[in-house]
């Protein structure tokens, strides 16, 4: 681990000596190697997980495939690299990665001091917290001293003590690497709790050897936009990745799916539509990509719609209901620009 | 002028034609050029990082950290520094590398004079301990101890009790903390006089068994001043000792001192990877005594252990010290495993969460290998020292 990092470091150190790219660098970049390389969890059930063919699927991993569908036409020029909630960032500075989609908190801190620059907002989390049963609790407010287990380098490690710290209580964290070893210390009983972002918290339930033997507790302590980030100073690449998560977005809105897209490309009047699949108006020229991007990531992707319900929705095992993540016009939040 | 040059000129030649006085030329342009790249390639890179928005400097070490550390040898919350974390961090990587050399000292010394046992079934099990250990990845073996020895453990509200004052769980060894009163100077005054005694008495041991070849009993007197002149002290004073008894509350114990297993399992971790070096190094130091040293110790009518504590180790240590060297290196650098089952040393709290939070990875990288480089020097340093005074003085 302590390698791993060393050697980020010194990409960074190697790649801040070279001369700063200019604006479209990386979108340049990903064209001449032919694919984009994207940093995601070491294994996340529902956002970003390898299933045991070596696939990557997730909400977050299809962030990566719409980009990629945007660029190249083809969804599966991604190359995927798993990082720790602690190399992430580093990854992504050093330039090892082109874009890092790994439920990753918006924050000031991380889009004004890192050097980062976060895209938007494909899920809203919080953060919660999950307990054995048998410890009886209701209440998150009821954790006065406990032990919990938590993930090293995320903004719940802040947002537990901010908690702890306003409602007068004592605790004591147990901060593992990767989420895996933080459920195995939670599984001996190393902790009473386990906190993270709270679709995290099913997505690592459903990996406890008895999921029934653990609640997760009503409280959410903390807001979670959720989002893929690239590097700062290389607004085209910024815009690529921004739009094509407005592209799904903005098709779930329109009720355009993979499957009906090819007959709505064909017989739609909508202006609305036709402007969506690059059929008139802007097209791809703005963001310097063939004309029909956005078509590429409906037919290959899916819209949002379909990306959350096939990963972490009722078409998968987490059964996460869309809540904050419902579109505005049906009580959620996610809310894109158009595309005029 | 010219006829003044002329007559200087062999001297003026002779700098260039002087192969030291060029070598001196030569180095200084180097080292130079060195500097300068050295320079150029700080100052692009403070420039670049900038330039990208990357915050730069030492300026965060004094920011507030705002999380939270499992154990600290200093008082830490959430309200302290950056810097301070830091601090933490070096000081419970220092406590597992001292607690770790201490223990595979001592259980690789055994093992490799086990090794050579003539008992042959006590030879075979130390082989057999040398070669399962240092054949395994210590990483596994740090996760083994960590998983394998918790499920062991009972729960906090089932915990094992000693003395009803000592508690062991999955949480950790929960010890009663004592707590000093006024008067207790005294014991710690009674006990620097102790070892101040101890000191001059073995001086003094010495001196007489190479006079007169008459053997005092230091070990035990020494003993009996360090336990019985603080006691006696303790005593005098009014007991000016309270226990901090740890209580169970709601999920856990609170008060009294914790043991963490985080710290138990890597400290066991390291020690046994280790011992497993350190015991083939003690074999092949005493192996390099010729047995005729042996042979002539017994001649002397020296019993085998006297022979061994007297003649063989003392020669032997010669060819260990040096290579023991490289193993407590090893063993400090490979305590940076520690983030892997949660024990938060420096790499896990400074060169992870802080790493992490503050986004300036050169700079935390630099101090951290800036640590482990001085740590090493340090224990190099010290190790040579020790060297020094074991070789063998020829008469």
């Amino acid at each position: 681990m302590k390698m791993k990092h060393l050697m980020a470091a010194s990409a960074l150190l190697a790649a801040s000596t070279l001369p700063v790219a200019h604006a479209g660098a990386t979108l340049d970049a990903v064209k001449a190697k032919g694919f984009v390389q994207c940093g995601v969890s070491t294994g996340l059930p529902g956002f970003s997980a390898a299933n045991d063919k070596g696939q990557w699927t997730g909400l977050d991993v299809d962030v990566c495939r719409a980009v990629a569908a945007a660029v190249f036409g083809d969804a599966s020029k991604v190359k995927f690299t798993p990082l720790t909630a602690k190399e992430r960032f580093t990854a992504l500075q050093s330039g090892e990665i082109d874009m890092l989609s790994r439920n990753t908190t918006w924050t000031l801190t991380r889009d004004t001091n890192l050097g980062l620059n976060f895209a938007g907002v494909n899920y809203y989390d919080g953060q919660g917290f999950m307990v054995h049963k048998s410890l009886g609790v209701k209440s998150a407010k009821e954790l006065d001293g406990a032990a919990i287990c938590i993930r090293a380098g995320t903004t719940t490690e802040l947002n537990l003590a901010d908690y702890f710290r306003s409602n007068g209580m004592k605790y004591q964290a147990i901060t593992y690497d990767t989420s895996d070893e933080s459920v195995k210390g939670f599984e001996a009983g190393r902790c009473d709790v386990l906190t993270s972002d709270q679709s995290q918290l099913y997505a690592l339930r459903i990996k406890l050897k008895d999921p029934n033997s653990a609640m997760v507790l009503p409280e959410v302590i903390s807001k979670e936009p959720l989002g893929p980030v690239v590097r700062n100073g290389d607004e085209d690449w910024l815009k690529v990745v921004r739009w094509s998560l407005f592209a799904m977005i903005n098709a779930e809105e329109m009720g355009v799916t993979s499957k009906n897209v090819d007959q709505v490309r064909k017989t739609t009047k909508d202006p609305g539509k036709q402007r969506l699949l690059g059929l008139s108006g802007i097209k791809g020229q703005g963001l310097k990509l063939s004309d029909d991007w956005s078509y590429n990531i409906i037919k290959q992707v899916g819209n949002y719609g379909e990306a959350f319900e096939r990963n972490v929705g009722m078409g998968s095992p987490l059964k996460i209901a869309r809540g904050l993540n419902a579109l505005w016009s049906k009580g959620g939040i996610q809310y894109a620009p158009p595309i005029r | 002028m010219t006829e003044q040059s002329d007559q200087q000129a062999p001297a003026a030649a002779s700098f260039w034609r002087d192969p030291r006085k060029r070598a001196i030329v030569f180095q200084v342009i180097v080292l130079g050029l060195v500097l300068a790249l050295g320079a150029y390639i700080f100052h692009n890179t403070l420039h670049n990082l900038e330039k990208r928005g990357i915050s730069t400097g030492f300026a965060f070490l004094h920011n507030e950290a705002g999380f939270n550390i499992l154990f600290s040898l200093i008082p830490y919350d959430e309200t302290y520094t950056y810097g301070r974390t830091f601090l933490v961090g070096l000081l419970n990587t220092l406590l597992v590398s001292a607690i770790g050399i201490v223990l595979a000292t001592i259980i690789g010394f055994i093992v490799g004079v086990a090794r050579l046992s003539h008992n042959w079934i006590i030879s075979r099990l130390a082989n057999l301990y040398i070669e399962i250990f240092r054949n395994i990845p210590l990483l596994l073996q740090i996760l083994f101890w960590y998983f394998a020895m918790l499920p062991l453990l009972p729960h906090p509200r089932q915990s094992l009790v000693f003395d009803g004052s000592i508690f062991l769980n999955r949480r950790g060894l929960y010890l009663p903390k004592p707590i000093t009163e006024p008067g207790f100077g005294w014991v710690l005054a009674a006990l620097g006089l102790a070892i101040v005694g101890i000191v001059l008495l073995s001086r003094w041991a010495r001196r007489r068994q190479e006079a007169t070849g008459q053997i005092f009993p230091v070990f035990w007197t020494s003993l009996a001043m360090l336990i019985g002149l603080p006691l006696l002290a303790y005593g005098l004073a009014g007991a000016p000792l309270d226990w901090d008894i740890p209580k169970f509350h709601g999920f856990n114990f609170r008060g009294g001192m914790t043991v963490i297993p985080e710290l138990v399992a890597l400290a066991i971790a390291l020690a046994i990877y280790t011992a497993a070096y350190i015991a083939e190094i003690v074999r092949s130091g005493i192996q390099s005594v010729s047995h005729g040293q042996t042979e002539a110790a017994y001649a002397l009518g020296l019993k085998r252990t006297a022979t061994l504590r007297l003649v063989i180790i003392p020669q032997a240590m010669r060819v260990i010290i040096p290579q023991l060297t490289s193993q407590y290196l090893n063993l400090t650098k490979n305590s940076s495993l520690a983030p892997a089952i949660g024990y938060p040393d420096l790499v896990a709290v400074f060169a992870g969460t802080t790493l992490n939070q503050t986004g300036q990875a050169v700079e935390i990288i630099a101090i951290t290998m800036g640590v482990y480089l001085s740590l090493s020097l340090s224990i190099s340093a010290f190790m040579n020292w020790y060297n020094k005074r074991m070789a063998l003085v020829e008469r």
